[in-house]
């Protein structure tokens, strides 16, 4: 069973290449001026986990990190 | 990466020098090293030289390759607007009317039929330009300086003219935008950022679009059809399976790596990986198609699986130069891959596979029968 968890983006890293917005539509969503990540929920559920931990390590930038609760902050190796 | 891939042939970071010099270089090749020198901004991809002020000096305006943090982030910012995913959703009616015009004109033609000349081409053309706002009518004379100017072509003194006139007309083309900014990526630039940026950077930016945006994304295509074609059970599941068409264009553009090796970097500071130390001023060349375990343009494409995940490729490269049309691409691909499959199910090559000549970024003709 995974945690709960909550996810946070760094706008100034975001370098806009739509992945996670492709990947995870109802979670993410990325600004029309500047293309840069916008979150939908920062607490989309324990169903979502694994899906957000994919697009984690595929973020070419590092800009979205999540936060297990209760737990150490988790950043792409 | 996915396991299944084999290893690359080289070993994962290889010490070596600049040819000719005694400057110290590095290769990566390993997936895991690629990864982590592209996300590390302690490496330059901005041109070396004596001083920061002489290296910014040698940076060609407007490519944003050669650009580092803070320039980079304010010129970037300028354009990520334009490649949004839902911009590139409105943009898929256009690129889906080109391509059927095109499949139009092939069955108009009768086969056999080359497909690079009729049909990779004008889409890849018809669309950048109609993103860029460039008249239809200039397109021709366009893609031939683009043609001519590619770095493999043995004629350098026509490559060095096409590469001057290519310049001089985006330069008029720019001058022209100024006075009236057309509805289109260039013209809204004008708008928006217009004053903040010189002749040379919007000319440069302008460039820089379209030479990615042409030859890059139909390299891509011709090089991703002939793989398909060289193996009929990938293409007849696509076919009979239209669903993967997501997966086979991720795999095409995994497969093909257009874009061999990344911009070439300098690292500012010492900078481990693994066990290795890259110093302050060596240079590093990470070859994509190594990590990604894609082979080059004419040899076998015997990797090909459009069913497997393999998202966590990286010939889009990796970082904060990773490919701001991304997603147009993807979408390209697939307008132009999933309308000529349902169109013709039955395409094959009409050659013999080891007649088919290859450059450096493309196939040259790709005849075909349906």
């Amino acid at each position: 069973m995974e945690m709960e968890m909550e996810i946070r983006v760094d706008r100034d890293r975001c370098a806009g290449s739509s992945l996670c917005v492709s990947y995870l539509p109802d979670v993410f969503d990325q600004s029309d001026d500047d293309g840069k990540v916008l979150l939908r929920t920062a607490e989309p559920g324990a169903d979502a986990a694994q899906a957000v931990r994919g697009v984690v390590t595929r973020c070419p930038t590092g800009a979205i990190t999540v936060r297990a609760r209760d737990a150490q902050e988790v950043r792409d190796a | 990466m996915p396991k299944s891939l084999k290893a690359p042939d080289q070993a994962p970071l290889v010490e070596t020098v600049v040819p000719g010099t005694s400057d110290r270089a590095w290769i990566a090749n390993g997936y895991d090293e690629v990864r982590a020198i592209l996300s590390d901004t302690r490496f330059s991809t901005t041109p070396p030289a004596e001083t920061a002020e002489a290296s910014r000096r040698l940076v060609q305006p407007g490519n944003l390759l050669q650009y580092d943090p803070p320039e980079h982030t304010r010129l970037r910012k300028m354009l990520t607007g334009e490649f949004t995913l839902r911009r590139v959703r409105t943009l898929e009616p256009l690129v889906e009317g080109i391509v059927e015009d095109r499949l139009d004109a092939l069955e108009g033609a009768g086969q056999p039929v080359d497909l690079v000349g009729q049909f990779v081409w004008p889409t890849a053309s018809l669309t950048g330009c109609a993103m860029l706002g460039i008249p239809r009518d200039d397109q021709t004379e366009l893609t031939r300086h683009l043609d001519n100017n590619r770095l493999d072509n043995p004629d350098r003194e026509q490559r060095d003219m096409a590469g001057t006139a290519y310049l001089v007309y985006l330069g008029k083309l720019m001058r022209q935008k100024r006075r009236d900014p057309g509805d289109d990526l260039l013209g809204r630039l004008i708008r928006d950022h217009g004053r903040s940026l010189t002749e040379a950077e919007l000319t440069g930016t302008a460039a820089t679009l379209l030479a990615s945006l042409i030859p890059i994304t139909g390299g891509t295509l011709g090089l991703g059809l002939v793989g398909l074609l060289e193996n009929p059970d990938q293409l007849a599941l696509l076919v009979e399976r239209p669903e993967l068409i997501d997966h086979a264009v991720e795999e095409v553009i995994r497969s093909v790596t257009i874009i061999p090796h990344a911009s070439p970097r300098t690292a500012k500071e010492d900078v481990a990986i693994g066990d290795q130390v890259i110093k302050a001023g060596d240079f590093v060349a990470c070859s994509l198609l190594e990590a990604n375990g894609a082979r080059p343009p004419g040899e076998p494409q015997d990797t090909l699986d459009i069913t497997r995940d393999n998202s966590g490729h990286m010939a889009f490269g990796h970082g904060l130069h990773y490919c701001l049309g991304a997603s147009l691409a993807r979408m390209e691909l697939r307008a132009a891959i999933s309308r000529l499959l349902r169109r013709f199910p039955k395409v094959r090559l009409a050659v013999p596979r080891d007649e088919l000549r290859f450059t450096a970024k493309s196939v040259e003709t790709l005849p075909v029968t349906w």
